[in-house]
């Protein structure tokens, strides 16, 4: 039997499911697994998955009861109800493969992040390469992915600097971290490659390339793979 | 048809009810800050359908119209003349082909709207011609009006008792703007937050009686409150949760963050209350340097107070719909 979720009424119109408060996949992986499932069951609830929480937002005059319940306990309890007979198992998720080109001016910290973590800059790409991400979220930035995962070797504290303009698609990490930057945007992460993938795009059916919840690995490619990626993607 | 900025003003920007529903995939919902002086706006012009107007912040813009239109300004009480002769808000305005709107400061409070009879154009992102400056979407990739941009109108039916008039007309009555603009700064209504009852005893008095005043870094995305510093019984390690307009933070500095329309749609600060979700428009009334105080309430009186707020806004345009119908024009003074 999963721990169980605590709910707190954030606004008139949001409840909030906690699962936990620590950064930790299992965790996370539960907050997934209730999102897809609500969305399934209440297609008209808006769920707004974070590391350890689920927000959902919601019409109150749906969820008012006769019996004297507020809307959000009778959504709380329809929800607990809902994910307590859920099994644990997470669902199944999408794998993404995102081509990097590490270090030079698509990656200017690179070098840094080598003598930080006191790796040589192969075994620092290899070893980012080489675990398999989770999308934690998406926030800061409309399509910027939070990942967990990454090599513990490879954590790096943030710049003391933080960069005006860090270019879209640079990969970074911050902290215990790793992410994508989906546009132009202030960023205070270790950038160290950057990937010709389009992000964000509102153009698309599906304006973001990654949701909560999919797995993410990454494989180097060199300047000629990503500069021919990049032409066919602004085709 | 369009309309030219002649001169963008302060922070200009199109917004309409924002696009909600698209949180966890990092965007927010945007859209006016004062969402019923925007609805307004947008009826007395004659539209119904949500369209984009233009949100003023402190010094609105100068605009060309080449083609006769039908306009409306509600909000803060902001200076506006065509051609040169005051027009009057809370109500519907015609302005003739070739008329220069001036708008210009604000008497009081921050943010003013423009409707324009069709609606403001622009291609829609996500559902919603809003612009938010925060996520860089909307027109022209979420920026403020610049000088130069040529804003497309809607097409809207033309009003059968409007007919070619050289000089600008308005009705001969306006709303009350009373119920719709808080002249007397009234505490703004706070829900409790995830770590309100970890404030110190101090602060908490401080959050409950204390005058705050409103920073001047303020913009769509939060206001900063100064003038007393809050702070914790112990520090707190927190990992990022979802955050909405109306979540007030309390960041190491102890100086609390606002949270508004283009609020981040997560955040790791200590929450240490929610702005109900009925005085939002009245926080977004207000301008740096402008008092801001708080008192508690309850979900049940949060909510009750919104769906009063509401039906009376509800009862309001339906009436507006009736009376507009059988208006005349008549000429500016």
């Amino acid at each position: 039997m999963p721990p169980a979720i605590q709910c707190e009424a954030m606004a008139e119109d949001a409840l909030l499911l906690r699962f936990g408060d620590t950064i930790d996949l299992a965790i996370n992986a539960r907050v997934h697994t209730a999102a897809s499932h609500l969305r399934q069951r209440w297609p008209e609830l808006e769920c707004v998955p974070a590391y350890a929480s689920l927000l959902l937002r919601f019409d109150p005059n749906e969820w008012s009861s006769t019996s004297g319940r507020t809307p959000h306990q009778r959504l709380g309890d329809v929800v607990q109800d809902a994910l307590n007979n859920l099994s644990t198992e997470s669902v199944d998720t999408r794998l993404v493969d995102i081509p990097v080109h590490y270090g030079d001016t698509d990656g200017p910290d690179l070098v840094e992040v080598a003598a930080i973590t006191e790796l040589s800059i192969d075994e620092v790409i290899t070893r980012h390469c080489a675990t398999e991400y989770r999308v934690a979220m998406l926030g800061f930035a409309p399509g910027f992915p939070y990942l967990l995962g990454l090599d513990p070797a490879l954590a790096v504290r943030r710049r003391t600097d933080p960069r005006q303009r860090v270019p879209a698609g640079s990969v970074a990490i911050g902290g215990s971290q790793t992410g994508i930057y989906p546009d132009e945007l202030p960023g205070g992460w270790q950038l160290i490659g950057r990937t010709p993938q389009r992000l964000f795009d509102i153009t698309a059916d599906t304006p973001s390339l990654l949701a909560a919840g999919d797995r993410v690995r990454f494989h180097a490619i060199d300047e000629a793979t990503f500069q021919q990626l990049a032409a066919t993607k602004s085709r | 048809m369009s309309v030219t900025v002649i001169k963008p003003g302060l922070s200009s920007t199109l917004q309409d009810a924002g696009r909600p529903g698209f949180a966890a995939l990092g965007v927010g919902r945007a859209g006016a800050m004062d969402g019923p002086a925007w609805q307004l706006a947008n009826a007395l012009a004659g539209n119904h359908h949500g369209e984009a107007a233009i949100e003023c912040t402190l010094v609105g813009p100068t605009l060309h119209f080449t083609q006769p239109a039908v306009i409306a300004l509600t909000g803060a009480a902001i200076s506006a003349y065509i051609d040169g002769r005051s027009i009057p808000m809370w109500t519907r305005c015609q302005l003739p082909a070739d008329s220069v709107l001036q708008l210009g400061g604000m008497a009081v409070g921050c943010r003013s709207y423009l409707a324009v009879r069709g609606g403001f154009d622009v291609r829609p992102i996500l559902g919603s011609r809003s612009s938010d400056l925060h996520a860089k979407l909307g027109y022209a990739h979420g920026r403020a009006l610049r000088a130069g941009d040529e804003l497309p109108l809607g097409i809207a039916t033309p009003l059968r008792w409007s007919h070619d008039m050289e000089d600008a007309h308005c009705l001969p009555w306006s709303i009350d703007p009373h119920p719709w603009f808080d002249f007397a700064f009234q505490p703004l209504a706070l829900l409790p937050g995830s770590h309100s009852k970890l404030l110190d005893d101090n602060s908490q008095q401080l959050l409950n009686n204390g005058k705050f005043i409103l920073s001047k870094d303020s913009n769509r995305t939060a206001s900063r409150l100064d003038g007393h510093t809050l702070s914790l019984r112990r520090s707190l390690e927190l990992i990022s949760e979802a955050t909405l307009p109306g979540t007030l933070q309390l960041p190491p500095s102890g100086q609390p963050i606002a949270l508004l329309a283009e609020a981040p749609v997560t955040g790791g600060y200590p929450r240490i209350g929610q702005i109900a979700a009925v005085d939002l428009p009245r926080l977004a009334q207000r301008r740096p340097g402008d008092t801001v105080c708080f008192r508690q309430t309850t979900l049940d009186e949060a909510s009750l107070r919104q769906a009063g707020q509401q039906q009376r806004l509800t009862r309001l345009l339906r009436t507006l719909t009736e009376r507009l119908e059988h208006s005349r024009w008549k000429r500016l003074p």
